[in-house]
């Protein structure tokens, strides 16, 4: 149906949302997808999850990447997941990244979160794994 | 997972103003997809009330910033706002790197704001190939004004003023002692000049040259209108009432001038004659697959000359060109 064209460009949005200052990781994540031809669009730090899913929204992304070293994984998902229903954008694929426990991300990903990539994720797993969500989920 | 929904049907949620519909189709008018077209042509013939402000300076200008804080001002005005930011791919990878949402934290969110980044996929002169169809999109859904941020120009790269109802260029001071804008030859598109930074010492400077420049300019090229310098510091929101006046005056004086129609005609020439040539472009990049070989045989051993070549590619795959 839909011509294949540059409509396969995979777009990205990569925020970092509390407190935790610095974001060396999410820029060098953001220049990897970028060699990997994706179109990133980085929010900077500090966002809260309203923020970056009226963000995601709006520039229309495959891929909500959030990145979260402060330890409130485990309340700023499940807030991400809640608004994200509510704007009916569930398609949108979310990937976490960050540090946590095992038993934690098996509970993010049973609450819908797409994929955990831990802080030390090689680049090429990261694109990988973007790569093949967008696959499994198909044209929007 | 839903099936797409046809873009027809996503038109009329466009008109509706319903955000997840306007994100969709802005994708799809960017990726430039056949099945999108006759959605566009409804959205084209539902747009054409909104004033476009292109807005444009070389790199790390200021631009974000300020667009940021003018739309906080149109907010006040009670209208709607659209931003459309341009930033480059890159010519290896065809990824892109979107930064200028950074600086727009403050109005993203807002029901009565819709920013979107757009990446050039390889569109030469500051916009996307999409810009103009995402304009389309954002007006016809009913947004008042719509900004479009390029990207940091140089020379060659002024397609905006062929784009927008309303150009501003913003100049940065303290790079140097040359106007930013001259070097980068965009001193005379502006409809008006912001001088931003207005902060540092060096800004009044920047705001007199540019003002004797211009003056100079004025009475030669038998302009009608003098063209407006302000100087903003965007972060602490000095200047921004007034240049958003000077773009509101800009607009009335387009209207009462009798300029404002025929400049729309110009960008509707200029799309169609753009479209046009992509179209071509995409034709020849599709025929010329796989029938080149012999031609370059005869260009290595010299044979014949790269000009010849090339109309014999183009007859070859006929496109050719009668003299
Ligand atoms: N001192 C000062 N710095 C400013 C002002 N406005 C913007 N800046 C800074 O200038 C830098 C570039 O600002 P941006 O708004 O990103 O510039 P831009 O023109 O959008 O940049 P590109 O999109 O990369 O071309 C940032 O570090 C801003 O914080 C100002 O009024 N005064
Ligand atoms: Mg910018």
């Amino acid at each position: 149906m839909e011509t294949k064209t540059k409509t396969d460009i995979i777009r990205v949005i990569i925020a970092k949302v509390g407190l935790d200052g610095h974001d060396r990781g999410v820029k060098i994540v953001a220049r990897t997808l970028r060699d990997a031809g994706m179109e990133v669009i980085y929010t900077g730090l500090h966002r809260t999850p309203e923020e970056v899913v009226d963000a995601a929204v709006e520039e229309d992304v495959d891929v909500l990447g959030i990145s979260i070293l402060s330890g409130a994984h485990m309340t700023i998902f499940p807030k991400i997941l809640k608004l994200l229903k509510e704007r009916d954008a569930e398609d949108i694929l979310v990937v976490g990244g960050g540090v946590m426990p095992d038993e934690e991300a098996a509970a993010l990903k049973a609450m819908g979160v797409k994929e955990i990539l831990l802080q030390d994720s090689p680049p090429d797993a990261i694109v990988a794994s973007v790569r093949r969500l967008v696959a499994e989920r198909g044209p929007k | 997972m839903r099936p797409p929904l046809p873009s027809l049907q996503l038109a009329e949620r466009v008109c509706t103003g319903e955000r997840r519909a306007i994100a969709r189709m802005l994708s799809r008018a960017e990726a430039g997809s056949d099945e999108a077209r006759e959605a566009l042509d409804l959205i084209y013939r539902r747009a054409g009330n909104a004033h476009v402000v292109g807005i444009t300076g070389v790199p790390g200008s200021g631009k974000s910033t300020l667009v940021a804080k003018l739309a906080a001002a149109v907010l006040k005005s009670g209208r709607k706002i659209g931003i459309i930011a341009v930033d480059p791919s890159s010519p290896f990878s065809g990824g892109s790197i979107l930064g200028d949402r950074i600086r727009m934290g403050e109005v993203s969110g807002d029901p009565s704001v819709f920013v979107r980044s757009m990446a050039t996929r390889g569109a030469l002169g500051g916009l996307a190939r999409g810009t103009l169809e995402a304009v389309d999109i954002l007006d016809a859904a009913g947004y008042d004004m719509i900004f479009i941020e390029t990207v940091g120009v140089g020379q060659d790269e002024v397609d905006v003023v062929r784009a927008a109802h309303t150009t501003v260029v913003v100049s940065a001071p303290g790079l140097g002692d040359d106007i930013q804008a001259i070097k980068a030859g965009i001193l005379e598109i502006a409809d008006v000049h912001a001088v931003s930074k207005g902060d540092k010492p060096e800004a009044d400077k920047t705001v007199s040259d540019l003002k004797s420049m211009l003056g100079l300019g004025l009475p030669a090229a038998g302009l009608r209108r003098a063209v407006p310098v302000v100087k903003i510091c965007s972060p602490r929101e000095e200047g921004i009432g007034e240049l958003l006046a000077e773009i509101d005056a800009h607009r009335d004086y387009l209207v009462s001038s009798g300029e404002y129609e025929p400049r729309r005609q110009a960008i509707r020439e200029r799309r169609m004659l753009k479209a046009a040539e992509h179209v071509l472009h995409e034709e020849f990049e599709r025929h010329r697959e796989g029938r080149m070989a012999g031609l370059l045989a005869a260009l290595a051993d010299a044979s014949i000359s790269p000009q010849t070549a090339a109309r014999q590619l183009l007859a070859h795959i006929g496109m050719e060109v009668r003299e």
